[in-house]
């Protein structure tokens, strides 16, 4: 056990520490609701060179061509998430590994650089009204005509689909397949004739979401990520991709420090929460969880610089960061008392309405990206060895 | 930066799990379950081959002087095979206390003895965590005089540390003149406590603990740090029952673990399970090498440990049906011993609180 990080990587993360110091008044503002602005693009830009985004994307991609260095990342996520500056992405995190992995040279240099510049944003195209934990059925279909795939069908919670430039998107082209090898990955421009995009809003109020319809829109058969009827083995290289993403204990630590905060702050009867032996209770719960998975965080991050693989300490993090997050901000709206209702533009508010907010996105989020329930079987089958439910039949 | 077990850690804790393989099966636990035996000597003495008793003692007095993380993952295979053996009170609780506060001399007479496991030594500070029946020590003209409860491993003792009602803690000769013990029998009986009562005892202070309480506070913290380290090997083996037997039982002509409702109850226990293992491995490193976080993340490890271990222990019970609720199965040691490990040195609300007064918060 040696928690010390050697000499080259603490001069590297107080590099980190003081490019944030001098530069965090550039960084854009605000909940990031849309299209990336001026502001992002810029800041964007910046966090290419230093090496602080797109950090091992090659340079004649447009990258900053580091080689892949798993601390380096970590303490780049570690220090930005510290410092509350919003960091940089690498692109679409989940379609640019897959084009870096699956895609041709020409998608590479068409693709690569604009999208990590944020000059080119995407949505996904997976989920259909019919397909949801069982995405592998989606009914989508493309049919050749020509030079060009045909698609009709219909997906949903589409995020971004309202402002993305391009989706990449899951079409059944092959429908006398196995349901899991009928399926290809095609690239195509949202303005595309035939797409309607209608937006989606949820319990929060925000339309983050969208429901894409596919009427006769064509698209050019070169526009495809890997082979025809491939699509689901492309598409599982990118849910690797963002099941990576969920559940970051950076993220969580901050949120604690915050409700920390308000623990000393907010008063009953001019007394401070904190002074409340239930609530104090509750909050020391929450931290017990959260070091936990500060700590099975190190553990998984250990075992990835070694190349070992860290079993089921990996598989139960969606599961669980999730439902931390989801805890906390139930503890934070129960902290405000009765001001805990209070949302939109409302005197009193707190923190811009941010618990309220993320107590129904957690719940989203604990049901995206596989649902906790997926996720109970993910463990219990491939960490722990279960059988799996048995199939009556498993064609399309 | 490496979260993660030495190779040496690992081979230490395997040679543990292997002995314990061979010598503290099912069959030996029930032997002393039933019997007068608070724990088993024999398991007691081969522990002490390996170097067990002395672990956490320097080399200097006899022991192999490892870390509070050697311990804990000792701890862990102890709990693994509801192991009876002293491990808490003499091989971690005594030694803390006596490097702590002993004088050289009692250092020098009692350490190499524990090493080579010749004496038990019963640990008493209860009372300093919580009283609830008036228990308590003190220190008068005629010497020691007052009730310790829950001393851990009081009946095999021959030697005892009960702390007064002040902190300071005192080394009394089990079978000193004035002192009288009985067992308080407990659910859990792969380990033991008693009630010791003392009748003008004369003891020998450890000087150390005198003026200063901060060594019954690493002596209360050691303890917790190996209760907690013990529940999560506990609750491990009990959760691997629980997925080992929901494999192999049939009903409705399917094995018992490919229906959701059983096989989530089992995704459950490892998802809550395994994040514990590595707040325990991080509070054990912190009570050797972070002082300033040590208390507190062992009483976080102590308190969630508890638990997460009861949540486990239920679940497993019941992903066993009707045959984890009887005695064929035995899985009733490991069930009791998780909570045994729960109560001891203070239950979870107990120690959170301990937790925020640590940090500040009030």
């Amino acid at each position: 056990m040696d928690l010390n990080f050697s000499s080259e990587y603490e001069t590297f993360r107080d590099e980190v520490r003081e490019f944030l110091e001098n530069n965090r008044d550039k960084a854009p503002r605000g909940r990031d609701t849309g299209k990336p602005g001026e502001a992002a693009i810029a800041w964007q830009g910046l966090l290419i060179e230093q090496g602080y985004a797109a950090r091992t994307i090659p340079k004649e991609f447009g990258g900053y061509g580091a080689e892949m260095d798993i601390l380096k990342s970590h303490i780049i996520a570690e220090e930005f998430a510290k410092a509350a500056v919003p960091p940089g992405h690498s692109g679409d995190y989940r379609l640019v590994p897959t084009l870096l992995e699956l895609g041709t040279e020409e998608q590479k240099q068409q693709f690569i650089g604009p999208t990590i510049r944020g000059e080119m944003s995407w949505c996904q195209g997976y989920s259909e009204p019919g397909s949801g934990s069982d995405l592998a059925s989606l009914s989508t279909k493309a049919h050749v005509d020509g030079d060009d795939f045909v698609i009709n069908g219909q997906k949903i919670w589409t995020s971004g689909a309202q402002y993305a430039d391009w989706i990449f998107c899951l079409v059944r082209t092959e429908p006398d397949a196995p349901k899991h090898q009928g399926i290809s990955y095609l690239l195509f421009p949202m303005n595309t004739p035939g797409i309607e995009v209608r937006p989606l809003v949820t319990m929060t109020g925000d339309a983050t979401f969208n429901e894409v319809f596919f009427t006769d829109v064509r698209v050019p058969t070169s526009q495809i990520v890997g082979g025809r009827g491939e699509g689901w083995f492309v598409a599982n290289a990118t849910l690797k991709h963002e099941r990576g993403g969920l559940g970051d204990p950076n993220q969580a630590e901050n949120r604690f420090r915050t409700i920390l905060d308000m623990m000393n702050r907010e008063t009953i009867d001019g007394s401070r929460l904190m002074d409340q032996p239930v609530f104090r209770d509750r909050l020391l719960k929450l931290q017990a969880r959260l070091l936990s998975m500060k700590f099975n965080g190190m553990r998984i991050l250990s075992s990835t610089l070694k190349g070992e693989d860290a079993g089921l300490a990996r598989w139960i993090v969606k599961l669980q960061g999730c439902e931390l997050n989801h805890q906390m901000a139930a503890m934070a709206i129960d902290i405000l008392g009765e001001g805990g209702i209070l949302y939109d533009d409302s005197p009193y508010l707190r923190h811009g309405g941010m618990w309220q907010r993320s107590f129904m996105l957690d719940l989203g989020l604990i049901i995206g990206g596989g649902t906790a329930q997926i996720q109970k079987n993910m463990i219990g089958e491939r960490a722990l060895g279960l059988p799996k439910e048995p199939k009556k039949e498993d064609a399309v | 930066m490496d979260f993660a077990l030495s190779e040496e850690q690992r081979m230490l804790q395997e040679s543990v799990s292997r002995l314990l393989e061979a010598e503290c099966p099912l069959e030996k636990v029930r032997e002393i379950a039933v019997s007068d035996q608070s724990h088993s000597a024999e398991i007691h003495q081969q522990l002490t081959e390996l170097g067990i008793s002395g672990i956490l003692i320097p080399e200097d007095f006899g022991g192999v002087g490892l870390s509070f993380l050697d311990a804990a993952l000792v701890a862990e295979s102890l709990g693994n095979a509801v192991t009876p053996a002293p491990f808490v009170s003499s091989s971690v609780m005594a030694p803390v206390a006596l490097l702590a506060a002993g004088n050289d001399a009692q250092k020098e007479k009692w350490l190499p003895q524990i090493a080579l496991g010749k004496i038990v030594i019963g640990v008493g500070v209860t009372e300093q965590i919580s009283n609830r029946e008036n228990s308590g020590i003190k220190l008068t003209d005629k010497g020691l005089t007052g009730t310790a409860m829950f001393v851990i491993e009081g009946m095999s003792a021959d030697m005892l540390i009960l702390a007064d009602d002040s902190g300071s803690l005192h080394l009394v000769d089990a079978l000193a003149e004035g002192v009288s013990r009985r067992e308080l029998k407990t659910i859990d009986r792969t380990r033991s406590v008693a009630e010791v009562v003392l009748d003008g005892v004369s003891g020998e202070v450890l000087p150390g603990s005198e003026s200063d309480t901060e060594p019954l506070l690493d002596t209360i913290d050691a303890g917790r740090l190996i209760l907690a380290a013990d529940s999560l090997g506990t609750a491990q083996v009990m959760l691997d029952k629980a997925v080992a037997y929901a494999k192999e039982r049939k009903q409705f002509n399917r094995v018992i673990g490919s229906f959701q409702a059983v096989k989530h109850m089992c995704s459950e226990m490892a998802a809550e399970l395994e994040p514990c293992r590595s707040l325990v491995w991080y509070a054990a490193h912190a009570a050797s090498t972070i002082p300033d976080e040590a208390r507190m993340m062992t009483c976080h490890a102590k308190a969630h440990l508890s638990e997460v271990s009861q949540f486990v222990a239920r679940t497993a019970t019941e992903v066993h049906g009707g045959m984890g609720f009887t005695d064929l199965l035995g899985l009733h040691y490991w069930f009791k011993r998780i909570g045994f490990n729960r109560q001891l040195l203070g239950s979870p609300e107990l120690i959170r609180e301990e937790a925020a007064k640590v940090q500040g918060w009030i």
